[in-house]
């Protein structure tokens, strides 16, 4: 008896520790639903694109959801205006210069204020973002929706498991050295972000 | 070619081409050559965007149309209308 009670209680923690273990999702979406939308005011009309090219993995373990850690990247020349001129200006060398800086990314250094109700977790991201070669670390709310055993509704054939990423924040162009000071009275400094994106973990 | 002439074209340009803007929908923002179609995808709730081409016409071409039957107007004036003997 005195001995069954600490092995009895290791044999939980372990099983627990297996049951809960992290695990890691991939945001490279077959469907391409997966975009970040981004939006700039403007006189008249709102610029208003999006953009599919996303990849990238994060780490998530639903019993502990703070230690979170992962990369998203968005490919560049994957982010589209409904106006192609508009956005052959937007992807050329004043602007994003997608030939020389092709992928638009954000790593996740920290998570804080977590708050898990069911599924869904929300929390404060902390990340070093990068664009156009700069990098700035910023603090964007985020919304984390663990989808257990979904992947196969998603993806006929595969079994796994998903995770959706919903973020908004905004950043300003002038601290990742987007065409900074020029064309204000036409194209907005702040640029409002917003992220949909869903991973998926294959066993 | 008579003056006459010239101005009923001048007018059937702005007619048409108003015509074409209210068709497309009457956009008041700028001209647009692609639209966003979307698509929400039932197991995540994510909306999906991708883009089809399709010319949707703004106010910068409601402008140039404006422009063009203005000019076609203006340069009637140096056209004689047909006087008509009695």
């Amino acid at each position: 008896m005195k001995t069954t009670l600490p092995l009895t209680i290791a044999v939980v923690c372990l099983g627990g520790a297996v049951l809960a273990a992290p695990e890691t999702f991939d945001f490279k979406d077959p469907k391409g639903i997966n975009n970040a939308g981004f939006k700039l005011d403007a006189p008249l009309e709102a610029i208003n694109g999006s953009a599919s090219g996303v990849s990238g993995t994060v780490t998530f373990d639903p019993a502990d959801p703070a230690s979170t850690k992962g990369k998203i990247v968005v490919a560049s020349n994957s982010l589209q205006l409904p106006n192609q001129m508009q956005m052959h200006h937007m992807q050329g060398e004043k602007w994003l210069d997608v030939a020389k800086f092709p992928e638009i990314t954000f790593e996740s250094l920290s998570f804080k204020n977590v708050h898990t109700d069911g599924d869904s977790t929300t929390a404060d991201v902390t990340g070093l973002f990068s664009v156009k070669g700069n990098s700035k670390e910023i603090t964007a709310p985020v919304k984390l929706t663990y989808l257990k055993d979904k992947l196969g509704q998603r993806l006929p054939g595969k079994n796994g498991d998903l995770l959706v990423i919903r973020s908004n924040f905004s950043i300003k162009r002038s601290d990742f050295g987007i065409n900074p000071g020029q064309f204000e009275d036409k194209v907005s400094e702040t640029i409002e972000i917003n992220l949909s994106i869903a991973g998926a973990s294959a066993r | 070619m008579t003056a006459k002439t010239i101005r009923l074209i001048a007018l059937m340009l702005l007619a048409v081409a108003l015509w074409f803007w209210f068709a497309r929908g009457a956009n008041r923002g700028w001209t647009k050559d692609r639209q966003p179609r979307q698509s929400t995808d039932p197991v995540t709730g994510l909306v999906g965007v991708s883009y089809e081409n399709r010319f949707v016409p703004g106010v910068d071409f409601l402008g140039a149309a404006c422009l063009a039957s203005s000019f076609l107007f203006g340069i009637s004036f140096m056209f004689r209308n047909k006087q008509i003997s009695t």
